[in-house]
């Protein structure tokens, strides 16, 4: 009981990072039909620019505070995101509009290297650190119940509390407020939107923004536990799966996707991995979605789309 | 339920405050059809001048002109592909006609989009439902006072003092609806799920909730049983009545037509054949052949 239970946990609390970055594609997708292949490189470039935020705040006034250093870095990032958001709108998207879905795919591959190019050539490309004092060291619980305890990295641990933390933010400004109201309106039906005097391009731009500061999250998560580094926008290619799983239009999806595809992992690693010779958690979850494909292709909390013949 | 009865009182209070124009349901109702002749034909509202629209070779419309006059309900029927839905998204901006002009008490608005339209007070309801499918009534509803909405985002996520009062008094307005419609016990429902007649009138009550000085009304009662009919056409004149509302209306149904209209322009291959009060069009000829063909 207790290396399942111990693994279980380990792939919820992955499973949590995995449907944050799922949630940066589901956001833009249901608002604005776009599916963001660029969502990747919005967390490299996040993440690029956090790190280095943070180090050159120190350097350049002096503050040598980090918990304050960390602050305004993150706040310039996110103001730097929201920046990235306004423009891919007005030199983008904006004069995409009504354009094929698949025109603006390549639009979005297009941003994808741009801001993969930029953000190394902006902020360098080494290997930065994000130091947010993020604790390393693994704790025991549970150690009267079962024997040994339980081993839990609590580095893990607290990045699925902010994680879960930002999707009840999430859900609750989607929920409560007026903009959160238009924004679902306009991901219901865009012409209805319009006509009730929904203006488009500014819900687009807070779309964008709230995906950007999703995605710095998901960047300062990420980029503290593996280094800032190229190889973190392939991050976002374990999302993928993620939300085929859960469905594109679904956020409730991409929560228990991330989650499913987290604990799959670690579970068929340990579990099946002996019998099959190791490695499974790096396909595990691609031949999951897969299978889902064939099975509901709109995944499991998706809108099944019946067109009339 | 005492609270809730209160509610409504006060509710009714709100919406008959937000629209100054409309006299109260009391005083419109005992003769209606007295007041609806004698209080008609104000000043023109909406002016169409030479309307021409082309997609490609397809003309859709040549050379439409007519007017609307503040509080009368003006209806434009005509046949299948006639051009009515293309006129009515002319003047909804979804549509940029090649020549011709559109004006809106005196202003003319060329080349603006559907949000602009909105802004200058014309709403409108869709032949096929355009509803949030998956929102509520009261946030379908509640979206159409987006208009109205001064606070800004950073003020409703934190939900800033200005931010809650303004939801409240929102809401009171989108009750008020609620209540006119009769679809109190749908509230919560999402829209999608309801049935197809109560979905008609959600889109209504999001189109009155712009509180528009003109409202377009695009067939509003395709697909309908008579009873829905019936229900609509009460609704629509109620409108008109109680928030002195501009209705342009597209419409299919002669017979509704001819009753709740005050001035028909009817419409034939994308050319005006008709024009006037519905007695006028329909002792017309011309009007006769287009939809019953000529006699040799």
């Amino acid at each position: 009981m207790g290396p399942f239970l111990e693994t279980l946990f380990g792939g919820l609390m992955v499973g949590m990072l995995y449907s944050l970055i799922a949630l940066g594609f589901v956001l833009i997708y249901k608002a604005s039909g776009v599916f963001n292949f660029a969502q990747g490189a919005m967390v490299l470039f996040a993440a690029l620019a956090m790190a280095r935020f943070a180090e050159w705040i120190p350097k350049y006034t002096g503050l040598n505070n980090k918990f304050i250093d960390n602050a305004i870095a993150f706040v310039l990032a996110a103001l730097l995101m929201v920046v990235v958001a306004w423009l891919i709108q007005k030199l983008v998207l904006g004069r995409l509009v009504n354009q094929d879905g698949i025109t603006l795919l390549m639009a979005t591959l297009g941003i994808t290297y741009f801001l993969e190019g930029s953000g190394q050539a902006l902020f360098g490309n080494d290997i930065y650190k994000i130091d947010i004092g993020m604790p390393k060291d693994p704790v025991f619980i549970l150690e009267k119940t079962f024997q040994g305890g339980l081993l839990i990295n609590k580095e893990d641990l607290y990045a699925a509390v902010i994680a879960a933390a930002l999707v009840a933010l999430l859900a609750l400004f989607f929920q409560k407020t007026a903009t959160g109201r238009a924004l679902r309106a306009v991901a219901d039906d865009h012409q209805a939107a319009q006509s009730i005097g929904i203006p488009l391009d500014r819900i687009w731009v807070i779309v964008w923004s709230v995906a950007g500061v999703v995605a710095l999250v998901a960047g300062v998560i990420w980029g503290s536990k593996l280094g800032v580094q190229f190889s973190l926008s392939l991050v976002a290619l374990k999302a993928l799966p993620v939300v085929i799983l859960g469905g594109l239009t679904s956020i409730p999806g991409a929560i228990i996707g991330g989650l499913l595809i987290g604990v799959g992992e670690k579970l068929s690693e340990i579990y099946l991995g002996p019998h099959l010779g190791g490695g499974i958690e790096i396909w595990f979850a691609y031949v999951l979605a897969l299978a889902f494909l064939l099975v509901r292709p709109q995944g499991l909390f998706g809108e099944k789309i019946i067109d009339r013949v | 339920m005492n609270a809730a009865a209160a509610g409504v009182t006060s509710t009714d209070a709100a919406v008959a405050a937000t629209h100054p124009a409309g006299t109260t349901a009391a005083a419109a109702q005992p003769a209606a059809e007295a007041v609806r002749s004698s209080r008609r034909t104000g000043d023109v509202v909406l002016d169409v001048r030479n309307i021409s629209l082309s997609f490609g070779g397809v003309k859709a419309l040549t050379d439409i002109s007519f007017d609307v006059r503040e509080h009368e309900i003006r209806a434009i029927i005509g046949p299948n592909g006639a051009g009515k839905s293309s006129m009515l998204n002319c003047i909804n901006g979804v549509y940029q006609p090649q020549h011709g002009s559109i004006s809106l008490r005196g202003k003319t608005f060329r080349h603006m989009n559907s949000r602009q339209v909105a802004e200058m007070g014309v709403a409108r309801t869709f032949q096929n439902l355009a509803l949030f499918k998956g929102m509520s009534v009261l946030d379908n509803i509640m979206t159409g006072r987006n208009l109205k909405m001064r606070t800004n985002l950073l003020q409703q996520a934190i939900r800033w003092g200005a931010a809650e009062r303004e939801e409240t008094a929102q809401r009171r307005v989108v009750e008020g609806i609620i209540d006119f419609l009769e679809i109190q016990a749908y509230r919560k429902t999402p829209v999608g799920k309801m049935p197809y007649g109560l979905q008609k009138r959600v889109d209504l009550g999001r189109a009155l909730a712009m509180e528009p000085q003109v409202l377009l009304l695009d067939e509003p009662m395709a697909g309908m049983n008579v009873e829905e009919k019936q229900d609509m056409s009460r609704f629509i004149l109620d409108v008109n009545d109680e928030f002195g509302t501009t209705i342009v209306l597209i419409e299919h149904d002669m017979s509704v037509v001819m009753d709740i209209s005050d001035r028909v322009v009817v419409l034939d291959y994308g050319k005006k054949i008709g024009d006037g009060t519905p007695d006028e069009v329909r002792a017309s000829p011309e009007v006769i052949s287009a939809y019953l063909g000529t006699s040799h």
